[in-house]
């Protein structure tokens, strides 16, 4: 697997982390401020294994998860513009991305757990265990929440983007799963402008003191 | 000169940053060691990936095995842990010091499999609790109630 496909594994699980964990302190309720809080810190545990494995595989000296998490320009982040919005404070968003994220993202770990390179295959598999509890928590919220107009035109709104959070093989997939039609998808490759300013705040702390460790 | 017994015995006494009950050993993140004249490998693996005690656990062990007069290598292996690694020892001191322990076996899929789980209240023993929140202050914990004794408790997560 290339550092490049890696590289985009590891983009929407930290910028999605990232967007997760602005729930910390502000989630309607006290359960889902630790739900929140501890899915975020997570997908920033995964993405710093799959930062790991490229920074293995790339080909430049010192780079480490933390350079390629960091010292990279908003255009060389290859997350797709599903992760990228900020969804704070509209609750029925923020569980529609959750959703549409663990159930397009289950696919692309079931393809990964089959991987030919054995590091690959391994981590995906430990993912997948850990993954299994934030997908019980977005059908959990899924089930309850899916005859609410607002949560089902958030789905709706979505649904583009998620669709092209996957490779074109796997999507008729989750068209499936979903029992939904396939749409035009958003694909990965240009940012929203939501990307920069979350960029400029996530890499403040590196870009103003080099080599600042805490 | 320092043997792969006498790090094994050392590691077993640093305890987990987060739940000091028990220790590196008792968790199952030590996965080997191997020791050349005054160098050690301890081959570690973290319980979840977004524990945010690994570079804590790695520092300890290194501190520790300095005092034996060695030096250490911690090599992180980020797949491999299960729930299933802890020692029985480990689940004795998580449940004496009010963590319920990991349900045995494979980590649930679906939330009926997880529903499914009977659980023990560490306080009292009734196994009348409920599940509260999936999640909990650690990734690797999730939040139960006893009906029987009206006790909140933390239970390791089957991983």
């Amino acid at each position: 697997m290339s550092a490049r496909e890696l590289l985009a594994l590891a983009d929407d699980e930290l910028i999605l982390g990232w967007r997760n964990s602005e729930w910390t302190g502000i989630a309607p309720f006290l359960e889902e401020d630790v739900a929140f809080s501890s899915i975020a810190q997570t997908e920033i545990g995964h993405a710093r294994a799959w930062y790991e494995l490229a920074a293995r595989q790339t080909e430049r000296g010192n780079v480490d998860a933390d350079a390629l998490a960091f010292d990279r320009d908003p255009d060389e982040y290859r997350c797709a513009p599903l992760v990228e919005t900020r969804l704070v404070p509209d609750w029925a968003r923020t569980i529609a991305r959750h959703w549409l994220y663990e159930t397009a993202d289950a696919i692309r770990i079931e393809a990964l757990k089959a991987s030919d390179d054995p590091e690959v295959a391994g981590l995906a598999e430990k993912i997948d265990r850990e993954e299994a509890y934030h997908r019980m928590h977005a059908d959990m919220w899924a089930d309850r929440l899916r005859d609410e107009a607002r949560f089902r035109s958030a789905v709706d709104e979505l649904w583009p983007s998620a669709l092209g959070l996957l490779e074109p093989g796997q999507r008729d997939r989750l068209c499936e799963i979903l029992g939904r039609e396939p749409v035009d998808p958003v694909e990965r490759g240009e940012h929203t402008e939501e990307l920069r300013p979350l960029w400029e705040e996530m890499t403040m702390v590196r870009r103003s003191v080099p080599g600042a460790s805490w | 000169m320092v043997t792969a017994e006498r790090v094994w015995e050392a590691l077993a006494e640093i305890p987990d940053p987060e739940i000091p009950a028990v220790s590196l050993v008792d968790l199952g993140v030590v996965r080997a060691v191997t020791v050349e004249g005054d160098r050690v490998r301890v081959e570690f693996t973290p319980t979840f990936l977004g524990c945010p005690a690994v570079e804590v656990m790695c520092a300890r062990m290194v501190e520790r095995i300095k005092e034996l007069g060695a030096e250490a290598e911690i090599d992180v292996a980020a797949e491999g842990w299960s729930s299933d690694r802890i020692t029985p020892e480990g689940r004795r001191k998580l449940e004496e010091s009010g963590f319920a322990p990991p349900a045995p076996g494979a980590a649930p899929s679906t939330l009926l499999q997880l529903q499914r789980i009977v659980s023990r209240c560490p306080y009292c023993g009734s196994e009348d609790t409920r599940l509260e929140n999936l999640f909990g202050p650690t990734p690797c914990r999730s939040i139960r109630y006893c009906a029987s004794c009206r006790q909140p408790f933390e239970q390791f997560k089957t991983l």
